[in-house]
Order: structure tokens, then C-alpha cells, then sequence
């Protein structure tokens, strides 16, 4: 009788004990999230508010009231309709180019026996750990000379070429990706099909999650490459990243702080809301998207080997 | 006789078709990568004249790595604050990310909803948008006159002080940059087998005990390849110091593009120094494994 019982409340304390440390764990991502969340909480407040706001000091987190006049002077600054449109189509492009450069040597080295393999995926590793300005200077000699630079050219080759944004990661994942059983791709060669109709008809469909994965994180990257594109397009075509790098020297122009108002003055708003301008498109493509980025990370393999 | 023979040409058709997938990244490799690879380094032992059929080099040898150590006042600030930023931040977002990573493995409901949260930021990150919000405080979670910690964390002997410090200061950007990482580490526990943890609790063994004897040794994989990433990742980031003293001395008037070229040479040894830190601590001990 006394075992019984004794048995019994020894489960209940391992229950109760199991539920504190769920509610600790809950706690603690909580927390963790909290410190994720707040730089944007801060961002889309802090733009949202009117000046007046700002130095009260009373007034931490919520405006007195909403003021948008800053998003107009940001708007007009950064030429947002121009600049949105450049940024889509260059990282909209570029995104496409390096998945399918990608998705052909990954498919390459999976597949076939090519020679020097070994020495290949070394080299993928090495364009990987290189830092970008190693070959800053000399692909700018290069694109010099073809007469590139200022044009979307100049990004889009090396993204079709496997040479882009992170490219080598893409050209791994999509490897790991095409490493299904040999036995579908023979099926489809006693039916008379070759390489490329391999490629297209059977390949192709079984890697839809790390295609997708590719495109995405390809577009927000290149979208938020600064280094490269600062260079190459010598400022002939602004993305929103680049407008918002020289954002300060852009708004002194527009809006010449010694023409009177107070309206003109730089501050902590106006800055909040040129950075809301530019992630912002980006927030909301995750917020649709999350999923396929998440879930596409974890299917494709790059947590593995 | 016959039959070996068809077997080679099979092999060679194969080589071929692999060839023919893979040429465009081999071009690529070639005209964007080894190519610029090996010019950046004739340019940085040489010195570089416009003329009107373009450019003209004309070899130096050593003359620019000589004046960057003797005589460039902003150079050896700037390679320690890189390799201090990365040597700090690398092991704080790998302890970050292993931590986030048990914390997420453990709970099912809202795993989706946290998991997206962490990952972010890999998608807003860049350059621009990071100074525009370190430089509006809007990453200063913890104001520092605020809290009482801060004195406390002051009067703390210098050892323990500066890494704390730099935690309380940088705690958002740790957090950041943990995006990716902390997939790879679920991903690596969902892996470990469940049988090993519930043998291991039935022999009594503690969760710390646990976490050090199963959980760690399995993870260190994953730890390695997040290590690597970071590395890569910060010292790729267009705000190091490094990076800027590149992009400053890219015109320089006597000494156009050879001077920065020989900077980012010396800036990827370092960052290749630094990688084969990481891989050397975090490599998994050949004779203590057994499976």
C-alpha cells in the first residue's frame, strides 16, 4: 500500500517537475526572442514617431501619435520606385542565374565520374572561404575592360557561372540534393532518354524544395550585397542597400538642413524609416515565405555532412 | 577485348557528360576566381600605371607588404580589431547557437514559430542596414547606465569583465548572426538516436552529465561546420576593419589597386589562420572515437 502510493507521488513530482522546466524552456525562448525581435520593434516605432516624441523622454515605445511626413521625404531620398525596381530586377536575375549555374555543377559532381573530382569540390570550398576582396579589384579590372561596369552585367556573369553570392554553398547543397538512388536515372536511359532529359524530366522535380531554397536566399543575399555591387555598378544603378549606405549625404542634398525647418534636421526617425524601406520588402517576402526557407534549409542538406 | 573496351568508353562518355554540367562553374572558377586570384597577387608585388592602352604593371617585389608593416599607421589597429571581433564573436554565437538549438529541440509547440524567428535575420542582414541600426542604438537592448550589472561587470577583474562586457554590448548582434547556425545544430540533434539518451537516464546519468558525454560528441560535427561558417561569414562582413582599409586604399593616387591588393592578400591569410584555429579545436579526436 505505502509503495503504491509512494510510486504514485513520485510521478506526480516528476510531472510537475517535467511542466516547470517546459515553462522554463518557454520562458527562456521568450526571452531569446524578445532580444531577436527588438532592433525591428525599434526600427518601426521609432520611424512611426513625430519628432517631438523623440526627445520627451517620457515616451519609450509608443508614439504620441503617428507621423508619416518622414516616410515621404525617405521615399522621395532614396527615388524608392527606381531604386525598388533596379534592386528586384538585379537580385531577381542574379537569384535565377547562380540556381541554375548551381543546379548544373552540383548535378555534375553528383552524378557523373568526373575526373579531378576531389580537387573540384576543394576548390568549391576555397571560393567559399575567400573573402570577397581578394577578387574585388581584379574582376573590376576585368569588367573594366569589357566595358561591364555600371551595368547589371557585371553581377549577373558570375552568378551564371557558379561564381556569385555564396555560390559554392548553393552548388553543395544542390550536389547533396541530386544524391538519390542511381536506379531512377536508369530507368529513364533504358527508356531512351539522355543526360539532359535525365536532367530536366527526372533530376529537376526531385530537388524542387533546394531549387526554391536557392532562389530565395540567392535574391535576399544579392539583394543585400553591398560590396560587389558597390562597386561594379559605380553608382549607375542604385539598389536600396547602396541609396541606403549613402542615405545621410542623399537626404543632406534633398533636404538642406540650413533651409529653416526643423522638418530637414536628420534623426533618428528619418534614418529608422530609410531602414524600414529597405528591409521592409524583404520582411514581407519572409513573412509569406517562412516556411520554404526554413523547412528548405533543413530538406536540402546543408545541416548535413 | 571487346568488352573493356566498351566499358571505357562508357567511362569516358560519362566523364564527358559530367564535364559538360559542370563547365560552366569551370569557367567561371577559372575567369572569376583563380584567374583574379593570381592577378591580385602579380598586383600586389607590383605597381600599377594607367597609360592610354590601358593599364601597365611593372613588378616591385615586396615593397608595399614592407610599407604596410613598417610605415601603415592603420594597419595593424585594423587586423586586431578584426581578428579580436571575430575571435570573440565566433565562439559566443557558436555557444548561442548550441543553446538555442537544445532549447528549440525540447519544445514541440511553437517550434515553428521560434525557429522562424531566429532564422530572420539571415534574411534582412547587410551591411547598410546593420550600421544604420547600431548606429541609431536601436541594438542597444541594454542601456548601460540602466542597470546595476554594468558597475558590477566594471569593478570585475579585466579577464572576466571584457568578455561579459562585450556580451551585454553585442548581445543582439551575437544573436543575429546565430541564424544559420542554429538550424545546422537542431539539425544535428534531431539525428542522435533517442534509445542512447533514455539508456543513458536510466543508468542514472545527470542532464549535464548527459549533455557532455552524448549530446556534445554527437553535435561536434555540426559544431565544426557552424564554426567554419561564422568564421566565413564575419570576416566576409563589408564592415571589418579590414575590409574598409581595402576599400580605402583602393585608389590610392601612388599606388593605385596594388596597395589594397596587397592588404586583402594579407586579409585572407588571416581569416585562413583563423579557420584552421577553428578546425583544429573544434576537429573531432581521432583516438577517442569509437564507432
Amino acid at each position: 500500500m505505502t509503495k503504491k502510493f509512494s510510486v504514485k507521488g513520485l510521478t506526480n513530482d516528476g510531472k510537475w517537475g517535467q511542466r516547470l522546466t517546459k515553462l522554463a524552456i518557454y520562458v527562456l525562448l521568450l526571452d531569446f526572442g524578445f532580444v531577436y525581435i527588438y532592433p525591428i520593434m525599434y526600427m518601426i516605432l521609432v520611424s512611426l514617431m513625430p519628432t517631438s516624441d523623440l526627445i520627451n523622454p517620457t515616451i519609450q515605445w509608443v508614439p504620441t501619435y503617428l507621423d508619416f511626413e518622414n516616410f515621404k521625404q525617405v521615399f522621395s531620398t532614396l527615388e524608392y520606385p527606381v531604386t525598388f525596381t533596379n534592386t528586384v530586377i538585379l537580385a531577381g536575375v542574379a537569384s535565377i542565374l547562380q540556381t541554375l549555374s548551381c543546379a548544373l555543377a552540383g548535378y555534375g559532381l553528383a552524378k557523373f565520374r568526373v575526373p579531378l573530382k576531389k580537387l573540384w569540390i576543394g576548390m568549391l570550398i576555397l571560393v567559399f572561404v575567400i573573402p570577397t576582396s581578394l577578387t574585388l579589384v581584379p574582376q573590376y579590372v576585368l569588367f573594366n575592360s569589357y566595358g561591364m561596369v555600371g551595368t547589371e552585367l557585371s553581377i549577373w556573369l558570375p552568378a551564371a557561372m557558379g561564381q556569385g553570392v555564396k555560390s559554392s554553398l548553393f552548388v553543395l547543397i544542390f550536389m547533396q540534393g541530386f544524391q538519390y538512388p542511381k536506379a531512377y536515372d536508369e530507368a529513364a536511359q533504358i527508356d531512351g532518354a539522355g543526360p539532359v532529359r535525365t536532367f530536366f524530366r527526372i533530376s529537376i522535380p526531385m530537388v524542387v524544395p533546394t531549387i526554391i531554397l536557392s532562389l530565395l536566399l540567392s535574391f535576399v543575399w544579392y539583394w543585400n550585397e553591398t560590396s560587389r555591387s558597390g562597386l561594379y555598378l559605380d553608382g549607375k544603378i542604385n539598389t536600396l542597400p547602396l541609396q541606403l549606405e549613402k542615405f545621410d549625404k542623399l537626404f543632406g542634398a534633398a533636404y538642406p538642413a540650413s533651409q529653416g525647418s526643423s522638418l530637414n534636421r536628420l534623426n533618428e526617425r528619418i534614418q529608422m524609416a530609410a531602414t524600414l524601406l529597405t528591409v521592409g520588402p524583404l520582411m514581407i517576402l519572409y513573412l509569406l515565405l517562412q516556411r520554404k526557407f526554413v523547412e528548405g534549409v533543413e530538406a536540402s542538406g546543408i545541416t548535413g555532412e | 577485348m571487346k568488352k573493356q573496351k566498351k566499358q571505357t568508353t562508357l567511362r569516358t562518355r560519362d566523364a564527358l557528360s559530367g564535364l559538360a554540367f559542370l563547365s560552366p562553374w569551370l569557367i567561371g572558377l577559372l575567369v572569376f576566381t583563380l584567374i583574379p586570384i593570381g592577378y591580385s597577387l602579380v598586383m600586389s608585388i607590383s605597381r600599377v600605371k594607367f597609360t592610354v592602352n590601358g593599364m601597365e604593371l611593372t613588378i616591385l617585389g615586396a615593397q608595399w607588404f614592407e610599407e604596410i608593416f613598417t610605415k601603415d599607421a592603420n594597419f595593424l589597429p585594423a587586423l586586431l580589431d578584426t581578428v579580436e571581433f571575430i575571435a570573440f564573436s565566433t565562439p559566443m554565437i557558436l555557444v548561442a547557437s548550441v543553446i538555442l538549438a537544445l532549447l528549440l529541440n525540447k519544445v514541440t509547440k511553437g517550434r515553428g514559430f521560434f525557429r522562424a524567428l531566429f532564422f530572420f535575420p539571415v534574411v534582412v542582414i547587410s551591411g547598410p542596414v546593420m550600421s544604420k541600426l547600431i548606429g541609431n542604438d536601436a541594438t542597444m537592448l541594454i542601456q548601460a547606465n540602466d542597470y546595476g550589472v554594468y558597475q558590477i561587470i566594471g569593478n570585475l577583474p579585466g579577464v572576466i569583465a571584457t568578455p561579459l562586457q562585450y556580451i551585454f554590448d553585442n548581445v543582439v548582434l551575437i544573436l543575429w548572426y546565430s541564424g544559420v547556425q542554429i538550424l545546422i545544430i537542431l539539425a544535428g540533434l534531431q539525428k542522435i538516436n533517442k534509445p542512447i539518451y533514455e539508456a543513458a537516464s536510466i543508468d542514472g546519468a545527470s542532464g549535464w552529465q548527459i549533455f557532455w558525454k552524448i549530446t556534445f560528441p554527437h553535435l561536434k560535427p555540426m559544431i565544426l561546420l557552424s564554426g567554419i561558417y561564422t568564421v566565413v561569414d564575419l570576416a566576409g562582413m563589408p564592415s571589418n576593419a579590414l575590409a574598409k582599409l581595402v576599400k580605402n586604399n583602393l585608389t590610392r593616387l601612388d599606388a593605385p589597386y596594388s596597395y589594397s591588393a596587397a592588404i586583402s592578400w594579407l586579409y585572407s591569410l588571416v581569416e585562413l589562420v583563423l579557420l584552421g584555429i577553428t578546425f583544429l579545436l573544434l576537429k573531432e579526436r581521432k583516438e577517442k572515437h569509437d564507432d
